[in-house]
């Protein structure tokens, strides 16, 4: 399972760095979701993977999942969202007062 | 505490100047005479102890752990600052309030002042030496803002940029002699360092230590060769000059000396530097003061030449000298105060501060002639005022300290020509501009000032004049005290006498008085001569063209490294991380693999890891037809929430669910202001790089991460297992580390997420963006229909959904759920409305502004932290008990739960206002109605 889980989280890696490399700012926005989805994954296997095992106390459990880097990834995932809502307000306005969605802001010569 | 009162008060005065300007001009100086009483007040009945000696230290525990401490002390040398710092302070506020015109901002001028005022009072009484630094940087700040006071004009600009340049240079300079001689004593504190004295003198870094110092007091005081500042600071309203270039700011140096005095004075080094630095600049001042034909300029030089005198005669070491040194600080703070109060009023009043304009201006203003004459001749060193005694006591000790060196003659000539400049351009002073000739093509007939504007000068001359008939009376008594503070042993007998006897320093009065009025009267040749080296190079000039160099390199380094291209920054960005990070794996034998038991593969999970890849990489390949990548990239969002539930994050997996809603929903909304499919990008070598650099990040990507889930590792999590119900009182351990353990980062995080709320509405403000008229298939885009059905279920949806919000926000605590996760799902829900039924249906049933709800989260979640105080805990500590409540049961309420409706409140409020306002930008016709609404 830990074999999928890297495989997975280094594919997101990828594809992010890939596309964050694009020249068109809606590419990069795509790459930096990516990004996000890759980081959060890698923190949260910071704490290995378990399963069956969540956080929730309870007196028949034996063994629980580490909480801590759930704690820090939940917050990080509203702040991906912030941030993917800031970048792609910011393509739109580059667009709008540029007259063109290139990431420099103006073609390629 | 009356201390840190002392020095609290000017800043509070600066925020009630501030402010009350705006209801009457004259509140700002009101509320700066009110501030200036009542520090002199404070420090009243803290005098008496003081002048029996002893000095006053009080500390106010901050850091104590580290030895962080706030430590004020007052002594003689700190309180006679102290009174310099407000008595004139009081003087300068009472007449800028006449000086300035109606067109000036009496509350940004005052309450810069008093920031100043307050910054400099910190220089005066800190015990601690970092804790002086700062209020030494703040004065540099503080005065940045006064010399540019009149913004509008390039000189004030420009000459407060160069003093902050040289001034906070300096102030670099002394805190690496700070922190060296914190290291020497093994202390910053005063009292300690002071009486170390031996320690550091015979230390192998006493010279760095005593150059960095003196690096940061030379710059301050405007010593030779970082003089020029000074007299480009005079662009400066002129109260301001006579505030800052009188009593405090260039005093701030000469402070410094005085202050280290008994631990870094007594050696060669000492002598030559300072007492080398001293009277260069004493001579180069005094001479180049009698060529400035501006009033200001003259009057600044005159300045440089007296910090000068002040610097030798600390430079000279000995007991008597240093004491003459205080007692120069002292008058000429208060001649030099009354100078600059009086070209002020001469500009006021004739509109010109020329000295070849100006002249007979005894018939206009008798009064503030007489005034000027006693100033001037006390800078002069006139007998009977008391600019004659510090200087008798100066060219005593220019006689006495030499007889030891190999050309005793040398100090005594030098300082007698400085001397007689000093008296040659007090005698232009006033010659030139009260007594000779006429005025010349004056914009305005010139007329004695208002009242109120002599008497801040008439107190200052009184006070001269006193001092310099009695002297006994009227200094003695202070002089001792900041004397004995300076030296920190018993002061040597000396007397403070008009009348000392025919000894070699009358002579040297007697020389300099006569030579200086010689000078005068032959001023012309002098004239001519100094003309023709006026085209030499200048410190001003080299400062300039060091600082041009240093843009130039700037310019060249950043025009080197800059490629102007986010790619290519990008590129360089990722592979320079990867380099690291893959250098630390190079030359190490670990194994990749770690020991760790490995968990079993099941189809189902394999079957959804493929396809997340396998949607990825069609992302990849597909990004440039959006609406497409877009689906695709909400698959591989899905698939992650997956993976959050199958490895035990429940609470995770919800966020990730339903934030990946609402940034599809976002990124939809944008897409609509773009090109719907992305221009092909020319195939080229580039692009072979970027892709292998891709894809060799993502084989680090997943070697690391394999190498870590293979790893056995140590962890903190039975720490929050164990007391997440006893100590945060809920079951769900991932939201009691949010909303108590680590309650602070939530509240920051929460906070960042309003900011980038209010950034995206800030930026969306006035933005017009259009959007296409047809779709990519040339079919028109149409606006009204809405889907009958989808329209009616999500209205039917939404009371449930809410519902569902509410249940999961409250149960948080105890079950997967919580702030973020309910604020999320509510977003959601509003959003389908929105989708649903156009915003036009939905604007007219639910408030459209969201700042409230944003607001209103933020204080629920400070206010439930502040709470915690008032109890006497730490910043958001948390507290829960059980209710019973009838039919439902046992209940446990926490006050985390507060916070984390704070934290509820703040994710809808911010969601939403990202959404609607995108959203609404897509039918301007529709805004623009719900703008009048709004109006309405």
């Amino acid at each position: 399972m830990e074999a999928l889980i890297a495989l997975l989280i280094g594919v997101l890696t990828m594809c992010g760095v890939y596309l964050s490399l694009r020249n068109r700012t809606f590419s990069v926005v795509l790459g930096l979701t990516f990004l996000s989805y890759a980081v959060n994954l890698f923190l949260f296997a910071m704490g290995r993977l378990t399963i069956g095992a969540p956080p929730i106390l309870d007196n028949s459990a034996t063994n629980y999942a580490d909480p801590l880097p759930q704690a820090l990834v939940l917050t990080a995932i509203v702040i991906s969202f912030a941030m993917t809502a800031y970048v792609i307000v910011l393509a739109l306005k580059s667009r709008a007062d540029l007259g063109n969605d290139h990431v420099d802001g103006k073609e390629d010569d | 505490m009356q201390l840190a009162l002392v020095l609290i008060m000017p800043f509070f005065g600066a925020l009630a100047a501030a402010t009350l300007s705006r209801l009457s001009r004259s509140y700002g100086a009101i509320a700066a005479v009110i501030t200036c009483l009542s520090c002199l007040l404070l420090l009243y009945p803290l005098c008496a102890t003081v002048f029996s000696g002893q000095t006053i230290i009080q500390t106010i525990t901050w850091i104590p752990s580290i030895d962080l401490n706030l430590t004020f002390r007052l002594d003689g040398l700190g309180l006679l600052f102290a009174l310099l710092i407000l008595g004139i302070g009081l003087l300068v506020v009472i007449y800028a309030r006449f000086y300035l015109s109606s067109r000036d901002s009496m509350g940004r001028f005052y309450a810069y002042l008093m920031l100043f005022m307050g910054a400099m009072l910190g220089i005066a009484l800190s015990e601690n030496i970092i804790q002086l630094l700062i209020f030494w940087e703040l004065t540099s700040v503080s005065s940045f803002l006064l010399i540019s006071y009149w913004q509008q004009r390039e000189e004030a600009r420009s000459g407060a940029r160069m003093a902050l340049s040289i001034t906070g240079a300096g102030g670099l300079a002394l805190l690496g002699g700070f922190i060296l001689l914190g290291n020497i004593v093994g202390s910053y504190d005063l009292s300690i360092i002071l009486a170390s004295g031996d320690i550091i003198r015979a230390h192998a870094l006493y010279l760095p230590t005593l150059l960095l110092i003196l690096l940061g007091a030379f710059t301050k005081s405007a010593q030779f060769p970082f003089h020029f500042w000074l007299p480009n600071a005079m662009a400066a309203p002129t109260p301001v000059s006579a505030y800052l270039h009188s009593a405090t700011m260039v005093k701030a140096g000469v402070f410094l000396l005085a202050r280290f005095f008994p631990a870094l004075s007594g050696t060669s080094e000492w002598g030559w530097i300072v007492g080398g630095a001293g009277l260069s600049t004493l001579c180069i001042g005094a001479y180049i003061a009698l060529f400035k034909h501006d009033l200001k300029s003259m009057l600044a030089y005159s300045t440089i030449s007296h910090l000068g005198l002040i610097t030798l005669l600390f430079g000279i070491g000995t007991p008597l000298a240093a004491i003459a040194g205080v007692f120069h600080i002292i008058n000429h703070a208060i001649f030099k105060a009354a100078l600059f109060m009086i070209a002020g009023i001469i500009d006021h009043e004739t509109g010109s501060r020329d000295m070849r304009q100006l002249g007979g201006l005894r018939k206009y203003m008798p009064h503030t002639t007489v005034l000027a004459l006693l100033a001037s001749a006390a800078m002069a060193g006139v007998p009977l005022l008391s600019g004659f005694l510090s200087k008798e006591m100066l060219f005593q000790e220019a006689v006495d300290s030499t007889q030891s060196y190999s050309w005793p003659w040398l100090l005594p000539i030098a300082v007698t020509v400085a001397g007689a400049f000093a008296v040659a351009y007090s005698i232009r002073f006033i010659h030139d501009v009260f007594f000779h000739g006429e005025s010349k093509g004056l914009l305005k007939t010139p007329h004695e000032p208002v009242r109120w504007l002599k008497i801040p000068v008439e107190i200052l001359v009184g006070l001269s004049v006193l001092i310099g008939i009695l002297p006994a009376f009227a200094v003695k008594a202070i002089l001792d005290n900041a004397a004995s503070s300076v030296l920190q042993t018993s002061l040597p007998n000396y007397s403070l006498a008009l009348w000392h006897g025919l000894n070699p320093a009358l002579w040297m009065s007697v020389i300099a008085l006569s030579m200086g009025a010689f000078i005068y009267l032959k001023r012309q040749a002098l004239f001519e001569l100094n003309g023709r080296f006026e085209a030499l190079p200048d410190a001003k000039a080299m400062y300039l063209n060091t600082l041009e160099a240093l843009f130039n390199v700037a310019y060249k380094i950043t025009e080197a490294l800059d490629t102007q291209s986010l790619q290519r920054m990008l590129y360089v960005f990722y592979a320079f991380a990867l380099l690291l990070g893959m250098s630390a794996f190079f030359g190490s034998n670990a194994t990749i693999t770690g020991s760790r038991a490995l968990l079993p593969i099941d189809a189902l999970s394999l079957l959804i890891v493929i396809g997340a890849i396998i949607a990825a990489l069609s992302v990849v390949v597909l990004h440039r037809q959006r609406l497409i990548a877009l689906i695709l990239i909400g698959a591989v969002g899905l698939a992650v929430a997956l993976v959050f539930i199958k490895f035990s994050a429940p609470d995770l997996a919800l966020t990730q669910l339903s934030v990946e809603v609402v940034t599809i929903v976002l990124l939809l909304l944008a897409l609509y202001f773009l090109p719907q499919h992305g221009a092909p990008e020319p195939a080229s070598h580039k692009h072979i790089q970027y892709l292998t650099l891709a894809a060799i990040a993502g084989v680090c990507a997943t070697a690391l991460s394999w190498a870590i889930l293979t790893r056995p590792y140590e962890h903190i999590a039975g720490f929050f297992i164990e007391k997440s119900f006893t100590e945060g009182g809920g079951t769900n351990v991932v939201n009691v580390i949010l909303v108590d353990f680590r309650g602070y980062d939530t509240l920051g995080e929460v906070t960042v997420l309003a900011l980038a709320a209010l950034g995206i509405y800030a930026m969306l403000d006035g933005l017009r963006l259009v959007g296409p008229s047809a779709d990519s298939e040339h079919r028109a885009w149409n606006w009204d229909a809405k889907p009958v059905i989808m329209a009616t279920f999500s209205r039917l949806l939404l009371p449930l959904a809410l519902l569902v919000a509410v249940f999961i926000l409250l149960r948080g605590h105890n079950q997967p759920g919580g702030g973020f996760i309910a604020g999320l799902i509510t977003a959601v829900a509003l959003i389908m409305q929105y989708l649903a039924n156009g915003s036009a249906w939905t604007q007219s049933r639910l408030p459209a502004n969201m700042h409230p709800v944003i607001a209103t989260g933020l204080l629920f979640a400070c206010i439930t932290g502040l709470a915690s105080w008032l109890f006497g805990y730490p910043f958001l500590t948390s507290t829960f008990s059980h209710v019973h409540w009838p039919w439902v049961g046992d209940f446990e309420i926490a006050s985390a739960m507060a916070f984390d409706l704070g934290v509820y409140l703040v994710v809808v409020g911010a969601t939403l206002l990202i959404l609607i306002n995108l959203g609404l930008m897509h039918q301007p016709s529709e805004k623009a109605k719900l703008k009048i609404g709004d109006h309405a």
